[in-house]
């Protein structure tokens, strides 16, 4: 149906779909191991029934007693999840009537659809923690869920399609990759799945900018304004440094989260520098170097205080996204009225025949 | 135009478009197997829904599209206790999805 | 109209036109699933395009690829019927151009399966699936629409009073290429008929048949979607993407 007509192979980040299969086997594995421990009886210690399930390397499942501070985690940080897959379809859906050619529209079109798909995907791994979709939609709506800050920039170029391809799908994968282990089931489920589509969404950014890169010098300015642009936002999408992450140390321990904000950053960097090479294109950091001691890149800092403005609603296209996705969705109100009304009809017509 | 959007504010949602359990045979010669939930009206809009939404990569030869709130579950290794008092919310079923054998790689 | 690249154009461009409307639509869909449903459509119309697009510029002879024939033409050159370059409107409207589009497309399709040349023939065997789909899904929406609320009600009849004008061009007599259209008339009336019935609406009366866009007069609206179609790629002659 669509993408099939792309190549796969020379996927930079290839090593993160192995990851991503070893965390489906290792799912499955702690699956057939069974409980560690007994189910416990109605006087159990429940707390302490949680905690070994996530010692154990297990899931913890909708049913399952957990403590509410974890349901809260998760529910917050799986609908700005999906709110980001929703609104991080505007960017790059901003250049599908002027792709310019029609392979390279077809591959925009099923990527901008696939978001949409992550996007309920997680929706739905919410909702198992007892809150509805309508509800976390109308959150996002009324400003009061927050989803990622990068989508908050605009695309003003066909190159931008590239950047977030190859910086801002990157910066997410190695973000995804780890929630794959994530101790809830519902949520590392949804991720392994998700993973696993969005590999080739990177790859399509990847070759997008390696084209242009090397195509005429036009377009290769193009390539580096685009990466110039995209480097420090995507470096922030992986929050603010560990020492001011207000959640970060909790979430560890809960196995929701495997690794710090820091040392996912780290992990982007040292990617990206030997990718950036082979695209021909400068990642826009003077300081950038190998050090042999860490065995890692230095590198600068993004402007965290620019992502706290950003964050607030300062960005450059926090309004506009808000609005866009507010409009869609008042839009669409007397077409969601209609199907309900239709199948409320039908509902009472069955129930005519039936009586 | 507000007073209408004002109406499906109020209007609860979630009852006129309720959840879904999908279901799909990923081959032939396999069972149907649970890959995850959506919303729909109805129960010809959530075939075409799940069509769409999981078997994007064609996944699946046959879909299984069942009213969440009509699913009775048990969970037969925890005891009671272990039932939050929610538990019977529909939106909280038993399983998300399973990755389906079938999912290519792309 | 004549000659199986005059034909073979003609449905590409219907089919690339239909595709960048529908395309449209990514972000704005009145419900999330029906974001993925479009895209779907349209992804399985530019997929046509491409297919119909390529085998035309073969036809042609002259070098032209799909993205030559996409890109580097304009409006007077194009083929496509003018029902698919109108705007996208309401819900109702795209519904409802997609319904007319569908039932058009299917038995066009289907008939090409028989025809002799092999190509098209196998380009028909992919997309009349993809058309049978189409028709539903938007026979689907058309019944809810039209049997929903008053609203929609309103909205569906309107846009089907809207659009059905645009409809007599589809069919216009054409003997000599590989499928005569006006042999499609009575198929798209029988299905078209059955939904506007079950969906509580109106047939409109026929009257005005606005034609054209088969000779490259079109609707205002072409050179619009064009432009931004073209922009990128006609701003830097030459280069690969």
């Amino acid at each position: 149906m669509y993408g099939n007509d792309f190549s796969a192979e020379d996927a930079p980040g290839g090593g993160l779909l192995g990851e991503v299969e070893a965390a489906e086997a290792a799912l499955r594995e702690a699956a057939e191991r069974g409980r560690r421990a007994d189910a416990p009886g109605p006087d159990a210690d429940l707390a302490g029934y949680f905690a070994e399930v996530i010692d154990a390397d297990q899931k913890i499942e909708p049913r399952d007693w957990m403590p509410e501070a974890y349901r809260k985690t998760l529910i917050r940080q799986i609908a700005q999840h999906a709110h980001s897959e929703i609104i991080g379809m505007q960017p790059e859906g901003n250049w599908i009537s002027r792709a310019p050619s029609l392979k390279r529209k077809a591959i925009l079109l099923a990527k901008v659809q696939d978001e949409a798909g992550h996007g309920l995907y997680l929706y739905a791994a919410a909702e198992t923690l007892g809150i509805s979709r309508d509800e976390l939609v109308r959150l996002l709506l009324e400003g009061r869920q927050k989803y990622s800050s990068i989508f908050n920039y605009p695309t003003l170029t066909w190159a931008d399609v590239g950047a977030i391809g190859w910086l801002v799908d990157g910066a997410a994968i190695v973000n995804q990759v780890p929630l794959c282990r994530c101790s809830y089931g519902p949520y590392a489920r949804a991720m392994i799945r998700v993973c696993k589509e969005e590999s080739f969404h990177q790859r399509q950014g990847y070759e997008i900018l390696h084209t242009l890169a090397h195509g005429t010098p036009e377009q290769k300015a193009m390539a580096q304004d685009s990466v110039d642009r995209w480097w420090y936002p995507s470096l922030a999408m992986f929050g603010p440094p560990d020492g001011d992450s207000t959640h970060s140390a909790q979430s560890m321990a809960w196995k929701i989260k495997r690794f710090s904000n820091d040392e996912l950053r780290q992990r982007f960097v040292d990617m990206c520098v030997q990718q950036a090479e082979i695209l021909d294109l400068t990642l826009p950091d003077p300081d950038l170097r190998w050090n042999d001691e860490r065995q890692a890149y230095d590198y600068t800092q993004p402007d965290y205080d620019e992502l706290m403005q950003v964050i607030k609603g300062n960005g450059p296209c926090n309004r506009q996204r808000m609005e866009h996705r507010r409009r869609a969705h008042t839009e669409g109100a007397w077409v969601r009225e209609a199907a309900a009304a239709y199948a409320a009809k039908r509902a009472e017509q069955k129930e005519k025949v039936a009586a | 135009m507000s007073e209408r959007s004002e109406r499906t504010d109020r209007l609860s949602v979630t009852e006129h478009s309720p959840l879904w359990e999908v279901f799909v045979r990923a081959r032939r010669g396999l069972s149907h197997t649970h890959v995850g939930s959506l919303h729909a009206p109805d129960a010809e809009l959530a075939l075409r829904n799940a069509r769409d939404l999981y078997t994007r990569r064609q996944e699946g030869v046959s879909i299984w599209v069942v009213p969440a709130a009509a699913i009775t579950a048990s969970s037969p290794d925890e005891k009671d206790a272990f039932f939050d008092p929610a538990a019977d919310k529909v939106y909280r079923h038993p399983t998300f999805y399973d990755v389906p054998d079938g999912v290519s790689h792309l | 109209m004549n000659g199986p690249f005059d034909f073979t154009l003609s449905l590409g461009d219907d089919a690339l036109i239909a595709a960048q409307r529908l395309g449209e639509w990514a972000t704005r869909a009145p419900e999330m699933e029906e974001d993925i449903a479009l895209a779907n459509i349209a992804l399985d119309q530019l997929g046509a395009a491409r297919l119909l697009l390529s085998y035309a510029g073969e036809l042609e002879g002259a070098g032209r690829d799909e993205d030559a024939l996409a890109y580097l033409r304009d409006d007077r050159q194009f083929r496509n019927c003018l029902l698919v370059e109108l705007p996208n409107g309401d819900f109702a409207v795209t519904m409802a151009k997609l319904l007319f589009l569908s039932a058009y497309q299917l038995p066009l399709y289907s008939a090409l399966t028989g025809c002799a040349d092999e190509r098209l023939a196998a380009i028909g065997g992919k997309t009349r699936k993809e058309s049978a789909y189409h028709l539903d899904h938007a026979s689907l929406w058309v019944r809810r629409l039209g049997d929903g609320t008053d609203e929609s009600h309103r909205r569906m009849q309107d846009a089907v009073d809207q659009v059905w004008p645009y409809v007599h061009e589809l069919f216009t007599a054409d003997p000599a290429a590989p499928v005569d259209p006006a042999t499609l008339r009575a198929d798209f009336d029988t299905r078209v008929t059955a939904v506007l019935d079950e969906a509580t609406l109106t047939r409109p009366t026929d009257g005005w048949a606005p034609a054209g866009g088969r000779d490259g007069v079109h609707t205002e609206h072409l050179s619009f979607l064009l432009a931004e179609m073209q922009v990128l790629h006609r701003a830097h002659p030459g280069a690969q993407w």
